[in-house]
């Protein structure tokens, strides 16, 4: 009995750690997707609606995996389209407004720092399907990370406009970036049997790379302040209801409908 | 048919984006195999069952629901009727995968192929020289590592001022 119960455990933290993945890139990706035919040039415009692809299909792949594992003929659109607030499991991070664009980079780049070192990580996973989602996704993070950080320097060490809104916007967003390194019990549970690592180990080589690049970018990391947290377990900042009654609004009234 | 035949009919599916390209040249077909099987008891004879694995190019690239399409549609007119086609994430597709022949295909189309390497984990690092596909000039600068589909990068060459697309290195 203790073993199946063992299992059960297991399986349902799995489950839900798949979510917490599928559903903070999926907030991120239809977060920056609000910049298409708003960005400041048609580059950048197209950069953002680019990787905001790349996440979005990282999701597909992730909510595929929770689907199979959840079984009960679910798919991976009811896990995007028919879940609610309480149920979303992404990181406080994802869902914050795109505010201007320096906000917006620098949103990117915390989290793209943070996803190249679980990523390389979770490559290594016992998992297999975990490991091989993580090594598909790792090379489209490393563009991602390398454009968001550069435009942190370009941002920081620009103009004096560029710079103080910059360092503004990271001051404000820096309480929702410790969260990525509080494990939940199910993250604790997982890393116990080497599904994923150890999330407050990776916050030193997080830190580094972040500092080296505000240095470059002449930007101040903040000091250390009180950490909000509660997305990994579905408690959410004022924003995410309203970003999913906006996404959702099509299955909700009309269930099943297709193009 | 044999799995040979099936590889060279594969070959004339082409990328829905770069429609030069088949999506063997692409490498996002990475295994077929046959089998004999009885479908239905009342079948007087086996059919054959094909198994295609093809990976995906980038996570997102909303094609691959076409490319998937376009694999099941040449076999289906090629006689084949059961048609099983497979996803398959690890070993990550590389560009390194796409045949000399696709490479000089893209060229002539005028998107320059990708190079075996890439400087993505240097901040600024500029990615090394790419070819004008036009005019063959290697003085091209980086508009952006971001172009018009996930594979491609926008350039521009300084000499016959003709801006182009480069398939960006994945690996």
């Amino acid at each position: 009995m203790t073993n199946i119960a063992i299992h059960t455990d297991t399986q349902t933290a799995l489950c839900d750690y798949v979510l917490h993945l599928a559903d903070t890139n999926l907030i991120l990706g239809q977060r920056i997707c609000e910049w298409c035919g708003h960005g400041p040039i048609l580059e950048q415009d197209i950069a953002l609606s680019n990787i905001g692809l790349d996440l979005l299909g990282q999701t597909r792949s992730l909510y595929q995996y929770a689907a199979a594992l959840l079984g009960e003929g679910k798919t991976e659109d009811d896990l995007a389209f028919l879940r609610s607030e309480r149920q979303f499991k992404n990181l406080l991070l994802s869902e914050q407004p795109n505010g201007d664009f320096g906000y917006t980079i620098v949103r990117q780049f915390l989290y793209e720092a943070y996803q190249q070192l679980l990523l390389e990580e979770l490559k290594k996973s016992s998992n297999e399907q975990l490991a091989a989602i993580a090594e598909k996704s790792l090379i489209e993070t490393n563009y991602h990370y390398k454009w968001s950080a550069e435009w942190v320097i370009r941002l920081g060490d620009g103009t004096e406009e560029s710079k103080n809104r910059i360092q503004k916007s990271i001051n404000e967003i820096w309480t929702y970036s410790g969260e990525m390194f509080i494990p939940t019990a199910d993250e604790q549970l997982l890393t116990s049997i080497g599904i994923i690592p150890d999330l407050a180990s990776l916050k030193d080589a997080w830190m580094q790379k972040v500092t080296a690049v505000f240095a470059e970018a002449t930007l101040n990391v903040p000091e250390e302040m009180y950490m909000q947290r509660g997305g990994k377990t579905g408690v959410h900042t004022e924003h995410l209801g309203y970003m999913l009654a906006e996404m959702q609004y099509l299955q909700r009234q009309y269930p099943g409908q297709t193009w | 048919m044999t799995e040979e035949q099936i590889w060279a009919l594969l070959e004339s599916v082409p990328d829905p984006e770069v429609p030069v390209l088949s999506v063997v040249d692409l490498g996002v077909v990475r295994g077929v195999s046959t089998s004999l099987r009885r479908t239905k008891q009342s079948d007087l004879s086996d059919s054959q069952e094909v198994t295609i694995t093809i990976t995906p190019t980038y996570s997102g690239c909303p094609a691959m629901d076409m490319i998937s399409m376009g694999i099941r549609m040449a076999l289906i007119e090629a006689g084949i009727k059961n048609v099983q086609i497979v996803q398959q994430l690890s070993p990550a597709w590389t560009t390194d995968w796409m045949s000399e022949a696709g490479k000089q295909k893209l060229k002539e189309y005028g998107i320059a192929p990708p190079l075996s390497n890439t400087i993505v984990d240097e901040l600024f690092g500029e990615d090394h020289k790419i070819q004008c596909p036009q005019c063959n000039s290697m003085n091209t600068e980086l508009v952006s590592q971001f172009g018009s589909t996930s594979c491609k990068a926008l350039y521009r060459c300084l000499d016959c001022k003709e801006p182009f697309d480069y398939f960006k290195c994945h690996r």
